[in-house]
């Protein structure tokens, strides 16, 4: 695993030194060749938004899933969260004379002008997890960002009867989906009456600033009832601070993501829930779908696939990966 | 001497600490949860990782240089130690581990500087970058679990009452403190930071002084790898990554400048405490995360000009 991604890598970074410096006729001397085969393997391209957050990478690890089952060859870049590099990642992969092109957006309008470039080429799209705002795309799947908040923002109500002081950590607010998480939460909190937000903080998705952030909301409120914090490595953070502060029992916490560690936590009675939007299926079905429409077959062209809220009841029967 | 000077003079000379202060003051007046015991040891246990890391760059900015590569030595060492911890279940041994690291990326840092002759900001730079790749690739992009309770102790551990992490930061800014004041290493580095050509002349190995400066650096990034990790539980591939500003503008929040030659080591803690008072204050009154990055922005803005005013006034009366 790791040598190939050590060659991923490098093949990359190979890559984007050569295809910046390519003409667009170095491709069809590839068609060329690749007529003299019989049989064509398909390739399929897979540009991810990041790759060091454990969600994206198990999306690229159910596409992988994918790819292989079907002896797809796939390429997978990293745009490490910059619409810039996406832009050339795209560029880089279009020279590969791809079947299929998969992009998961690091931002809804930036990749708009990549989409295009894949247009031109006449290679078809399918965008994961982020809809794009423009270019023409096959197919758009994904989850319902503001559901999994409405769903966060019931479970609050229901174990609280409706009652008490919350607190609510965002991710990167310059995100689709932190927006839409905040916003499906606080559509549910709004209209509860007896739900008073003591704090509403960003903590970027990220472990150790939600950690600080909890340590200092945890300061200034001496009571507090629920935490919803928009992905499962900010609950996880947050989780370090209360239980540092001595105050779980009193808290009921949940995420969103359904990662392995979190679930872990929900099996020990330390998170109370979260919400499986398992990015692994995310990867692998946008692969197979690409496949469908390949073979000539009709395909929808937004699917939602579902957010499923895990407590301690289910959270031994939910399947988020497969090996 | 009059009384009025007098004041200006204590004033000017411990400015950083006079603008601390005003930030207290202000908190204060914001919020009653602020002034209590156990808020303020929340708030220096949140420096601490910073300060730490800002002690090894004071004396890199000292010398007139700089490091970027911090936050990704952090990211480094902290996996390297997770890692070593849950397949040895060694605590002495992930310890180590974190402090090697850190400084064997510091002592590169140095190397490339000296020997390549290279500005320090592309050298750091270039490291920055390729040691954070690293880390995605050891990782693959998944955080490490490092739970043990004799490693964790070292992040979030009490001894006499008092949080270990601060414990390491003012036994780690007394040994600086020391180093810098009363070693002939610690005047070279002012020197260097004075006049490069001149301390050459004078028969001191500059670059040896130079490479050790960036491996005290990595060191102490290695250390607050270790911390982090520690108190987190986890090695998180992003861990640390913007630190290096956030170190930098410690340092000169603490009145060293950033040309070097002129500074202190002390000033550089109450330097990152304006930060974390910061980040504490405007989460305690829920200030809008959006807003919050204005204020922060806004304010170590008038800092470093109340700093650099300050700086002026004391140089007048010395006059």
């Amino acid at each position: 695993m790791k040598k190939f991604l050590v060659g991923i890598l490098a093949l990359t970074l190979i890559l984007s030194m050569v295809g910046c410096g390519q003409k667009p006729n170095d491709t069809s001397k590839e068609k060329d060749s690749s007529k003299d085969t019989e049989t064509k393997q398909i390739k399929i391209g897979l540009s991810m938004n990041t790759l060091n957050n454990p969600f994206f990478v198990d999306v690229s690890n159910g596409a992988k899933k994918g790819a292989k089952d079907n002896d797809v060859e796939l390429f997978v870049t990293d745009a490490q969260n910059q619409p810039s590099k996406q832009q050339t990642d795209v560029e880089n992969l279009l020279q590969k004379d791809l079947d299929l092109l998969i992009i998961d957006p690091c931002d809804s309008d930036a990749i708009v002008a990549a989409i295009e470039t894949a247009n031109e080429k006449e290679v078809p799209v399918i965008t994961i997890d982020r809809a794009a705002k423009g270019g023409e795309v096959i197919a758009h799947m994904g989850f319902d960002a503001v559901h999994s908040g409405n769903i966060a923002g019931e479970f609050l109500v229901d174990v609280l009867k409706g009652k008490g002081k919350i607190v609510e950590i965002m991710g990167i607010m310059g995100t689709n989906v932190a927006q839409d998480r905040s916003k499906g939460f606080n559509e549910i909190v709004d209209k509860t009456e007896g739900f008073e937000v003591v704090a509403t903080q960003s903590a970027n998705f990220d472990r150790a600033e939600a950690m600080k952030v909890m340590e200092n909301i945890l300061q200034a409120n001496a009571e507090i009832d629920g935490v919803y914090a928009a992905n499962d490595e900010m609950a996880l953070g947050a989780l370090e601070a209360i239980e540092a502060s001595g105050r779980l029992d009193e808290i009921v916490l949940i995420g969103c993501d359904a990662i392995d560690p979190s679930l872990e936590a929900i099996r020990a009675d330390k998170i109370e829930a979260t919400i499986a939007e398992p990015p692994f299926f995310l990867g692998k079905n946008a692969v197979l779908m690409g496949l469908d429409y390949l073979n000539g077959e009709e395909i929808d062209e937004n699917i939602i696939l579902d957010s499923t809220l895990v407590t301690k009841e289910n959270v031994d029967t939910i399947v988020t990966k497969e090996e | 001497m009059n009384l009025k000077k007098i004041g200006l003079k204590l004033l000017t000379k411990y400015r950083t600490v006079s603008v601390l202060v005003l930030i207290l003051i202000i908190a204060t007046c914001l919020s009653n949860s602020f002034l209590t015991f156990n808020n303020l040891l929340n708030i220096i246990r949140q420096v601490s990782i910073i300060a730490i890391i800002a002690s090894g760059m004071t004396f890199v900015i000292l010398t007139g240089g700089i490091d970027l590569s911090v936050g990704s030595i952090v990211a480094i060492s902290g996996a390297l130690s997770a890692y070593t911890l849950i397949n040895t279940n060694s605590v002495i041994l992930a310890i180590i581990v974190a402090l090697v690291v850190g400084s064997i990326c510091g002592t590169f840092n140095g190397i490339i500087i000296t020997k390549g002759n290279l500005p320090p900001f592309i050298a750091t730079l270039a490291v920055m970058t390729f040691v954070r790749g690293f880390v995605l690739v050891f990782t693959n992009g998944s955080p490490i679990a490092a739970r043990l309770k004799a490693y964790n102790f070292i992040g979030k551990g009490y001894l006499f009452g008092i949080p270990f992490p601060i414990i390491i930061l003012i036994v780690i800014f007394a040994i600086g403190f020391f180093i810098l004041k009363y070693t002939a290493f610690g005047r070279s580095v002012f020197s260097i930071g004075g006049n490069r050509e001149a301390t050459r002349l004078s028969g001191i190995n500059v670059k040896k002084v130079e490479t050790l400066v960036y491996t005290i650096s990595g060191l102490l990034a290695g250390l607050t790898g270790l911390i982090l990790t520690a108190r987190l539980g986890s090695a998180q591939p992003t861990a640390g990554k913007g630190y290096e500003l956030d170190a930098i503008a410690a340092v000169i929040l603490g009145g060293t400048s950033l040309s070097g030659g002129q500074g202190a080591i002390i000033p550089t803690v109450f330097g990152a405490l304006i930060l974390g008072v910061l980040d504490n204050i405007l989460v305690l009154i829920d200030v809008n995360p959006f807003a919050s990055d204005i204020v922060k922005g806004f304010v170590i803005l008038l800092a470093v000009l109340a700093d650099s005013k300050f700086k002026s006034v004391s140089s007048k009366l010395d006059e």
